[in-house]
């Protein structure tokens, strides 16, 4: 057998190994139903039969308690900011400008908080217990998608009390 | 390592499945899993809460979402928070994993599930993926071509013909028409589906698997809380698991060593002495390897699910061999039965586990 010095050549440190692959995604009745609302301007979780923890989104069963989510409910437009990070990092294809509000925020009505944008204030004004709306696209611009939420802004109303949030940190 | 009699002895005691089907489109995988848990569990009258142990079998390549089976869990529930393991294997050895545990005497009872979407991504490639990455994965070789390498060195070897396996196929396909969770059936004659294309020589369509989305189920338990949850358990007699190398150039493909030496491990003789034994055997020519390899006699009634020709969920069709080998224990039409589990090109890693009846010898 050569090896790399006998034959005067530099050994293979790398080999690069291209790899692609496509998938077709699947998001299920839970979340389907979820994503249309989304087209709709509306919320949508579902209730869990046992603990009645309502989930939004949904994913189809009780994290907690393993069955099935199977009441539909409709959530508030509002919610509360329960946590949320100042980002100040540029990255490519930004197209919010730096500082801007990623926030954890909580329906009203929902026990599961998600991930959402807060715009119409400034940054360092952001409070745990915040008080927000969601802002929709135009009619025209709804889909399937969280981007149907352009952004989340302040009601205005008074703070929310930690007691009422401490949970969904 | 051989796996025989030390320990507690080790029961099947449920089984259940989902509709193996072609492409599950709608549904998410927690929502595919979830019937089936709440069968495995009400066949028996348990809940969750009764559970010891959890472990699951699955693959993130299949769906291309990482740590897809952290988020299926939630198909399970899991507070108060409970033990839990994973492999990313098909779901024959998350029970072979539930097994140990359940032998060391931690715990009595164990859920296994599994669940596999093969329809969401190009299987192809993702099946290269699990080869050597050096000289064979660059090559992107379909998982059809690499079988039909092998049923290739068969037919050269003089082992098998081509009617041979469609003798193989005709059987499986005809037996699955008692299966109402088989995704392919029907009964149509070797001789008819020798006018099969080919769809690589020398393997034509019949000989080949289907794509299958699926998930399946067991409840394992130990020593009396197997007779306490089932009027005839499924005892494990015996489990083991060998692997091949991973370079198919320096194997013999027209044999299964590696299956021969589990079932040994297994405590399964030269001739498996089973009533039913449930084989793993994606493509036609591959059962003919294993009943070789494990000395199975025409006695013995082979893939009376339909076996993997009939539906083959990755990371689930193991598991669903050793769940039907044991639902035929638990129905009294078999004494002993022989379950095996494959993984990887060729048949390059095999499970074999022996199953019976009688409470194995080694008390309880
Ligand atoms: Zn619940």
């Amino acid at each position: 057998m050569t090896d790399a010095t006998s034959t005067g050549q530099e050994p293979v440190a790398i080999m690069e190994s291209p790899i692609h692959v496509d998938y077709r995604f699947t998001a299920g009745l839970a979340q389907s139903r979820f994503l249309k609302g989304l087209s709709q301007g509306r919320f949508l979780g579902q209730r869990c039969p046992r603990c009645h923890k309502v989930y939004v989104p949904p994913r189809g069963s009780c994290p907690t308690d393993g069955v099935p989510t199977t009441d539909e409910v409709e959530l508030s437009n509002q919610g509360t900011v329960t946590t949320y990070c100042v980002v100040n990092v540029p990255f490519q294809g930004q197209s919010i400008e730096i500082p801007y509000i990623c926030a954890q925020i909580l329906l009203d009505g929902a026990n599961l908080a998600f991930m959402g944008l807060i715009q119409e204030i400034a940054a360092d004004q952001v409070r745990m217990g915040m008080r927000v709306e969601a802002v929709w696209v135009p009619p025209e611009e709804l889909g399937p998608t969280m981007a149907s939420v352009r952004h989340f802004r302040p009601t205005g109303e008074p703070d929310a009390d930690y007691e009422s949030f401490k949970e969904y940190l | 390592m051989s796996a025989a009699p030390t320990g507690r002895p080790v029961a099947v005691v449920s089984f259940a499945q989902s509709p193996q089907v072609r492409r599950e489109d709608h549904r998410n995988e927690v929502e595919m899993l979830m019937p089936v848990v709440e069968e495995v569990f009400s066949r028996i009258g348990v809940t969750k809460a009764d559970m010891g142990f959890v472990c699951s079998g699955s693959s993130d390549y299949l769906v291309g979402a990482p740590f897809s089976f952290v988020s299926a869990l939630d198909a399970v529930g899991v507070w108060p928070p409970m033990r839990e393991s994973h492999v990313e294997m098909d779901g024959a050895w998350a029970l072979y994993e539930a097994w140990t545990m359940l032998r060391a005497g931690d715990v009595d009872t164990a859920l296994v599930y599994s669940f596999g979407r093969s329809s969401p991504g190009q299987l192809a490639k993702i099946l290269a993926l699990q080869l050597d990455p050096y000289y064979l994965a660059p090559l992107w070789p379909p998982p059809t071509a690499l079988a039909a390498l092998q049923a290739r060195a068969v037919i050269d070897a003089g082992r098998a013909t081509e009617e041979d396996f469609a003798e193989v196929a005709a059987r499986s396909r005809r037996q699955a028409l008692a299966n109402p969770h088989a995704q392919l059936s029907g009964d149509r004659a070797p001789g008819e589906l020798m006018k099969d294309d080919y769809v690589v020589s020398p393997l034509r369509r019949h000989a080949l698997p289907p794509i299958t989305d699926g998930a399946a189920a067991v409840v394992l338990a130990a020593g009396e809380r197997a007779t306490e949850l089932c009027d005839r358990p499924a005892w494990i007699t015996g489990i083991d698991h060998r692997i091949e190398t991973h370079a198919l150039g320096a194997r013999d493909l027209t044999s299964s060593p590696s299956t021969t030496l589990a079932a040994r491990g297994a405590g399964l003789g030269e001739r498996a002495a089973v009533d039913v034994a449930e084989l793993h055997a994606p493509y036609a020519h591959q059962e003919l390897i294993l009943r070789d390899a494990l000395g199975l006699g025409a006695e013995v009634s082979v893939n009376p699910s339909g076996g993997a020709l009939a539906a083959n969920a990755l990371m689930v069709a193991g598991l669903i061999r050793i769940g039907e080998a044991a639902q035929r224990i638990m129905d009294g039409s078999a004494a002993r039965a022989l379950a095996h589990a494959t993984s990887g090109p060729c048949l390059q890693q095999n499970l074999v586990c022996a199953l019976a009846a009688e409470t194995p010898s080694g008390g309880r």
